[in-house]
């Protein structure tokens, strides 16, 4: 099998740009933990069948597992370092913390992104639309009860929710 | 004024939350040493056959190539396993892979993918042999066993038989006699952090094994054995643990291939699974064929149970020996009888090894008992809840086998989820297709023995407070996710009367940490929790007499007052501020350092096998689920679940609503979707798409009603809330599956398709009925 050279590609992650060498076949994911040491994004299956590896790119919650890291050059690719550069945390992240939406914590940033992107279109969803808008996330400590309540809480306190995009485009 | 200081009974977030909420917390993958490699495992086509040659040299072409291991190497054949009865495992084939899956070689490279593609060109020269597939086959006497030590030169790993009171008597005088044979297929943890570990050879010559693990002292104690090194030349460091549920409470082959391989190259090895190598090691629970009869007096007292259970263990030992008897003496809970037969084998097969996870060794067994007493209070016109009120065990007690109960919660779990979820309202009165179903449990607080006979205690704690004022907490108690760590933190401020952010919890590392047997069993809350409650007692001693000193009133006087200060009960006027009581306690002193241990009391019978299930206390249950089932598709779908679980006393309302919402799901996962599956000894689901965990969608609203019945030795009144509440779901689904469409549910996972199949034999049976009542 012969594999091409590794090529040089300019990706923009949590607002900065990063010039790395990346093989055709190297996922978002394996770029972003092994290139760029951002390792809150996690692996849990490599298959698209968990959310742990869950990132936005464009604002969009996207699976980095499945994502070619050549495929989001001259896009946008948030992961949860990408907030907060002050080193306070997100209203989603203290919720989360206080109300025990994170119990060993490995789903949690899948789960934290993936509820920014709900949050920034919908900022007032019903049980069930977080439940379905969730259904691609998997987490085995919780039973899903704790992380639903502190996303409702945080839609019913944060009413004009900022998501990270946002939060983005405003420290750039 | 302000009042004491004390979390106990609040909500509070993990003490860890926000370094996992900031995705900056460390798990195994996340660890990056100079000059590390990357290992990948050759894994086992085959369910059995002997490894004749393993050759290396095409891989070895492969740029970056380091090394590889093969059978024969030094260590690889070094028997090792959790229970000392039962050290089957090798790091290596020793020369028997024992199931398709299992690793035969590994490889080490400069990178991950080299070393895919090195692994993928390694050639196994293997003798095929005939699988034992079945437990059934595993029974028969065989030329091959998988093991050296088995029973009779068969496959059958372990054999318990026992029998307290005259259970024939008790059958042949019983009014209603109600029996079943259930099929439970096996079930994977499902954590969502794949399993892996970092060997890491240290300059000075030792060996460091980070590793995500729940029991580091048990791995260090295997590490020791199969490395032929003393403990104190290795050490074992557990990071955030994404998960365990059991499933990484083994030491495990690949932790052994990593140490070797990092000692054959002398640099940090990786190596971390895939999805689909977290199946194949499995050590999920245990396929169980359960056999069950129950014998219940006219008058609703329940008589005697009789127990027969076919537990597959797949490849290895595991706990399985544990498990053997847990099937059984798990079922002396939350009810009294007057006598109780069990017999129970646990065979070898060419499979991946089960093992312990959630509820270990009682989920099963409650089904078949929560299932047929539903059947018996029907048969007898009596509602469940109020036959299981009628056969209640009482608080301190002794059951049958000799358990101590002591706090029991079980009377008022029952009157909190008949209440909730408005039971007697619904029972029987709902429309076709919609049912409730209520099933009970009881399981151990934490193992009342330890794995391996020891005067150690089973949970030691250290304190260190210097002039900072903040207090280190040293323990190798395993956080996996339950919140260890925060029931460690909360006893120390409470002991100590300060707030708990003073305290900072280490638990991660053998060199800096005394012994704790590890998270399984729902041990860690009562034993590493009165440990850590005796180490802070000891520091507020010291703290007491330096308050005298400061005051010259006695020592003993001394108590927690508002805010962080000390009062005496001599002299109102008295208030002396935890840190000028600290000030004083340090002058001339140094930093102030103590000690709590715990080791259970001596507990239980003298006959054989009278250990198991032995524990400080026991944790109870009453479950009520609500249901809706499509005739037409089989599909059951879960509408509501009244959780009640009596927890001793909930030192975190939060982190016990958690680990009891969180037994839920898991239940519900068993009871409906999740089955690993095989095709001649081939796993064929083993990735999240195939193998069913229920998403949000599938998880319904769930109300916790948290009991406390305030143990008398738990700290501060807890008990386990982690692992007893996934039994009862299961039943109380069964249950309400027969309330809303009259089926019994004999199969677990219940799929659409079994629902659909005794749905079928149901309306068969009608019409026979039907047509020969025309008759």
């Amino acid at each position: 099998m012969s594999e091409s050279p590794p090529t040089t590609l300019r990706l923009s992650v949590n607002g900065h740009t990063h010039t790395v060498l990346a093989r055709h076949a190297d996922s978002l994911l394996d770029v972003l933990r092994e290139q760029l040491g951002l390792t809150a994004t996690k692996r849990g299956c490599d298959l698209g069948t968990c959310g742990c590896c869950l990132v936005q790119v464009d604002g969009e919650p996207n699976l980095s597992c499945l994502t070619l890291a050549a495929e989001v050059e001259g896009q946008q690719v948030i992961s949860l370092e990408g907030l907060p550069d002050s080193g306070r945390f997100t209203p989603l992240q203290d919720t989360f913390a206080e109300m025990g939406a994170s119990q060993c914590g490995f789903c949690t940033p899948g789960f934290l992104l993936t509820a920014d992107a709900i949050l920034r279109d919908n900022p007032t969803p019903t049980r069930d639309e977080l439940r379905s808008e969730l259904s691609g996330n998997l987490c085995r400590c919780t039973g899903f009860a704790k992380i639903l309540d502190a996303i409702e809480r945080c839609a019913s306190e944060h009413r004009a929710f900022r998501g990270y995009a946002d939060a983005m485009r405003g420290q750039a | 004024m302000s009042p004491r200081i004390s979390t106990v009974g609040t909500r509070m977030p993990l003490v860890d939350a926000h370094e996992k909420v900031s995705g900056r917390g460390t798990f195994i993958e996340d660890f990056h040493f100079q000059g590390m490699t990357h290992a990948r495992c050759v894994r086992s086509l085959h369910p059995f056959a002997e490894v004749l040659s393993v050759d290396f040299s095409d891989a070895e072409k492969i740029p970056g190539f380091i090394c590889g291991l093969a059978p024969g190497e030094p260590g690889t054949a070094r028997k090792f396993g959790v229970l000392p009865i039962s050290q089957d495992e090798t790091a290596l084939p020793a020369p028997y892979a024992l199931y398709s899956g299992a690793i035969v070689a590994a490889v080490v490279c400069e990178d991950e993918i080299s070393a895919r593609k090195a692994a993928a060109l390694v050639k196994v020269d293997y003798q095929v042999l005939k699988p034992v597939l079945r437990p059934k086959d595993a029974m028969r006497p065989t030329e091959t066993p998988l093991h050296e030590v088995t029973v009779g030169g068969t496959n059958i790993h372990k054999v318990v038989e026992q029998e307290f009171g005259e259970v024939d008597v008790a059958f042949d005088g019983a009014s209603v006699t109600q029996s079943g044979e259930f099929v439970f297929h096996g079930i994977n943890h499902g954590f969502t952090e794949p399993i892996g570990c970092v060997a890491v050879p240290e300059p000075n010559g030792r060996l460091s094994l980070y590793s995500a693990t729940q029991v580091p002292h048990y791995l260090h104690m295997a590490l020791a054995k199969v490395l032929e090194e003393p403990m104190h030349r290795i050490r074992v460091y557990k990071p955030l643990v994404g998960g365990g549920f059991g499933g990484k409470s083994d030491p495990f082959p690949h932790e052994m291939v990593a140490s070797l391989l990092a000692r054959k190259c002398g640099r940090p090895v990786r190596l971390m699974f895939d999805r689909d190598e977290v199946f194949l090691n499995n050590h999920g629970r245990h396929p169980t064929e359960y056999k069950l009869s129950v014998a219940t007096a006219q008058d609703g007292t329940l008589l005697a149970i009789d127990a027969d259970a076919e537990i597959d263990g797949g490849a290895w030992g595991s706990f399985g020996v544990v498990t053997t008897y847990y099937n059984g003496v798990l079922t002396q809970g939350p009810y009294r009888m007057q006598a109780f037969r069990y017999a129970g084998r646990r065979l070898y097969t060419n499979k991946p090894a089960s093992g312990a996870m959630r509820g270990h060794g009682a989920v099963n067994a409650r089904f078949a008992l929560e299932t047929l007493i539903d059947e018996t209070a029907e048969a007898l016109q009596i509602d469940p809840f109020d036959f299981r009120e009628q056969n209640a065990l009482p608080s301190n007690t002794t059951t049958l086998n000799q358990f101590r109960i002591t706090s029991n919660g079980f009377t008022e779990c029952l009157t909190q989820s008949r209440k909730a979820s408005d039971w007697d309202a619904k029972h029987g009165k709902l429309p076709t297709g919609k049912g409730v179903g209520l099933g009970c449990g009881f399981f151990i607080s934490g193992s009342g023995l330890p794995i391996h006979r020891t005067r150690t205690p089973m949970s030691t704690v250290h304190l260190k407070i210097d002039m900072d004022g903040g207090v280190t907490i040293h323990s190798m108690a395993a956080d996996i996710g339950q919140g260890s760590d925060t029931v460690l933190a909360q006893c120390v401020a409470e002991a100590i009367g300060i707030e708990m952010s003073r305290c900072r919890v280490l638990a991660r590392d053998s060199d800096t940490a005394p012994i704790d047997l590890g998270s399984y069993s729902s041990r860690v809350t009562f034993m590493a929790g009165n440990a850590a409650l005796r180490a802070g007692e000891a520091i507020f001693r010291k703290l007491q007499r330096a308050c005298s000193r400061i005051s010259g009133l006695p020592a003993a006087g001394f108590r927690k007052g508002a805010g962080e200060t000390y009062i005496h009960d001599d002299d109102a006027t008295v208030r002396i501020d935890f840190m000028e009581a600290l000030d004083e306690a340090l002058a001339f002193n140094g930093a102030l350092i103590s000690k709590g241990v715990y080791h259970a009391p001596k507990l239980g019978g003298t006959f054989k096998g009278a250990g198991a299930g032995l524990s400080p206390s026991y944790s109870y249950q009453a479950f009520v689920a609500q249901v809706d089932v499509d005739t037409e598709t089989g599909m059951v779908r879960v509408e509501k679940v009244w959780a009640a679980h009596d927890c001793g006393k909930a030192l975190n309302l939060t982190a016990v609503e958690g680990q009891l919402e969180g037994s839920v799901h898991m239940g519900i996962g068993q009871a409906l979707t999740e089955e690993m599956k095989y095709s001649g000894g081939q796993l064929i689901n083993g990735s999240l798409l195939d193998y069913k965990i229920p998403s949000p969608l599938e998880t319904p609203e769930m109300d916790i009603l948290v009991v406390e019945s305030n143990d008398p030795e738990g700290p501060l009144g807890a008990k386990e809330c982690g692992e007893g509440a996934l039994a009862p779901i299961i039943p109380a689904i069964a249950n309400a599956i027969y309330d809303a469409v009259g089926i019994r549910m004999r199969e677990v996972p219940m799929t659409p398709e079994r629902v659909l199949a005794a749905l079928d034999r149901k309306a068969k049976t009608d019409a026979a009925t039907a047509s020969n009542e025309a008759n």
